[in-house]
């Protein structure tokens, strides 16, 4: 009940996000999508006990594959499914209490949860570049060998009538 | 299919304009380099080269070409615009349309505006900063107040962006008014958590395009964007949390 309550409201959050950041009409349910499956991941693993920097890497890891497919499926870029979906995990609370403490002169305090807040925003960008480059590799798998570049330039051949 | 010699500077001109669109609505830097020269690739012209700052684009056709400069002055969240470049980079790729169609549909792309209307972005604001009470185990009562202070704190944004043009001014004066109201809603019985308030509230400013963009320009080599981008994250992130300090110190 409780998971399906999370699922439901970072659905909404993620998909305002789209709104704000101005998503194409069509893409902004996607964006929700992403977002509350990342937010799944998070909160799952939260739940078990796994440490919150390696609960947001798995987040943004599983982030950027859904957004890869769907960036893939529409035709559009990646960002446009990944920026919004990974607001959901920024540290905003942490931040916030970085700051309130270091208002307050409780330095130490601040310190540590600047670190927390550092750490956590280091594994979100992490998740998303690794599921990136993993992406690109399975899918130079299925395409043997080649990268898009040499594909295209054998489409091109093939266009002009030379097949030498 | 030779591409004939005055068509050079016309080709020049819509891979920078598609540039420019694309940078001034936020795309990372390596995107932005990736397009420009597909779409040059597309027009037969095999050795073109640029240098693509979040400040300006600096592109070349090849050795015996010449070179154009764009500066970039401004600099927004626009995902549709991305979008719509992208397409019409496929298209042109795809030869489905003509490089003068595209130049005409860029120039349209680039007058066009695609954001949604205002009451709509604010409104979503306001519900994005109570969804966040739920997500992160906020009191159910304090949902109306955070619904309030994010959807103003998100107008305030909007208004001085307008008005002064300075992007950090306004969000620091969006988390004073922020602060402020959760603050108030507290004071007056109609909140109870005020931190949890105000970082709901807040969430709608946080540059997160930007600090994804800032990491993975780093990633892609980019080191001079990315290290622009995080410096613009840092100090909109530093706007955001002194406009709160100034209200959490008294």
């Amino acid at each position: 009940m409780e998971i399906i309550l999370q699922l439901i409201f970072s659905f909404i959050f993620t998909a305002c996000f789209g709104v704000i950041f101005n998503a194409p009409t069509k893409a902004i349910p996607y964006c929700g999508l992403v977002g509350s499956i990342g937010w799944l991941v998070y909160y799952v693993l939260m739940d078990y006990g796994v440490t919150e920097v390696q609960s947001s890497f798995l987040g943004a890891f599983v982030i950027a594959i859904v957004a890869q497919i769907f960036a893939r499926r529409f035709k559009m870029p990646m960002i446009i499914f990944n920026v919004s979906g990974i607001i959901p995990l920024v540290p905003g609370g942490i931040a916030y209490n970085t700051m309130r403490n270091i208002v307050e002169l409780d330095y130490n305090l601040g310190i540590q949860n600047g670190m927390r807040a550092f750490m956590i925003s280091g594994a979100i960008a992490m998740g998303l570049v690794f599921a990136e480059v993993i992406i690109q590799l399975v899918m130079r798998m299925f395409n043997k060998g080649k990268t898009s570049m040499q594909t295209y330039a054998r489409a091109k051949r093939r266009q002009k009538g030379d097949f030498s | 299919m030779e591409i004939k010699e005055q068509n050079y500077e016309m080709a020049l001109d819509t891979f920078l304009l598609a540039g420019k669109i694309m940078m001034e609505s936020g795309a990372e830097t390596y995107r932005v380099e990736d397009t420009m020269l597909r779409m040059a690739r597309s027009q037969s012209i095999e050795d073109a080269q640029s240098y693509v700052t979040p400040t300006g684009i600096i592109l070349s056709l090849g050795r015996r070409q010449i070179t154009k400069i764009t500066s970039i002055s401004t600099r927004i969240t626009d995902l549709h615009k991305i979008a719509k470049v992208n397409s019409i980079s496929r298209k042109l790729s795809t030869k489905i349309i003509t490089l003068e169609e595209a130049y005409d549909e860029l120039r349209k792309i680039q007058k066009t505006n695609y954001f949604l209307p205002i009451h709509l972005q604010i409104l979503a604001a306001a519900i994005a900063s109570s969804c966040f009470m739920v997500l992160f185990d906020g009191l159910w009562s304090d949902i109306p107040a955070a619904f309030i202070a994010g959807g103003v704190g998100y107008f305030v944004v909007l208004i001085i962006q307008d008005m002064t043009k300075v992007k950090f001014f306004s969000e620091f004066f969006a988390s004073l008014v922020i602060g402020f109201l959760a603050s108030l809603a507290v004071h007056f019985g109609l909140g109870t958590e005020m931190d949890k308030i105000i970082v709901g509230s807040v969430m709608p400013l946080v540059p997160g395009v930007l600090i994804t963009n800032a990491v993975r320009d780093l990633m892609a080599g980019h080191f001079t964007a990315g290290i622009a981008k995080g410096t613009e994250a840092f100090l909109t992130a530093f706007a955001i949390g002194s406009g709160i300090a100034i209200v959490v110190a008294f």
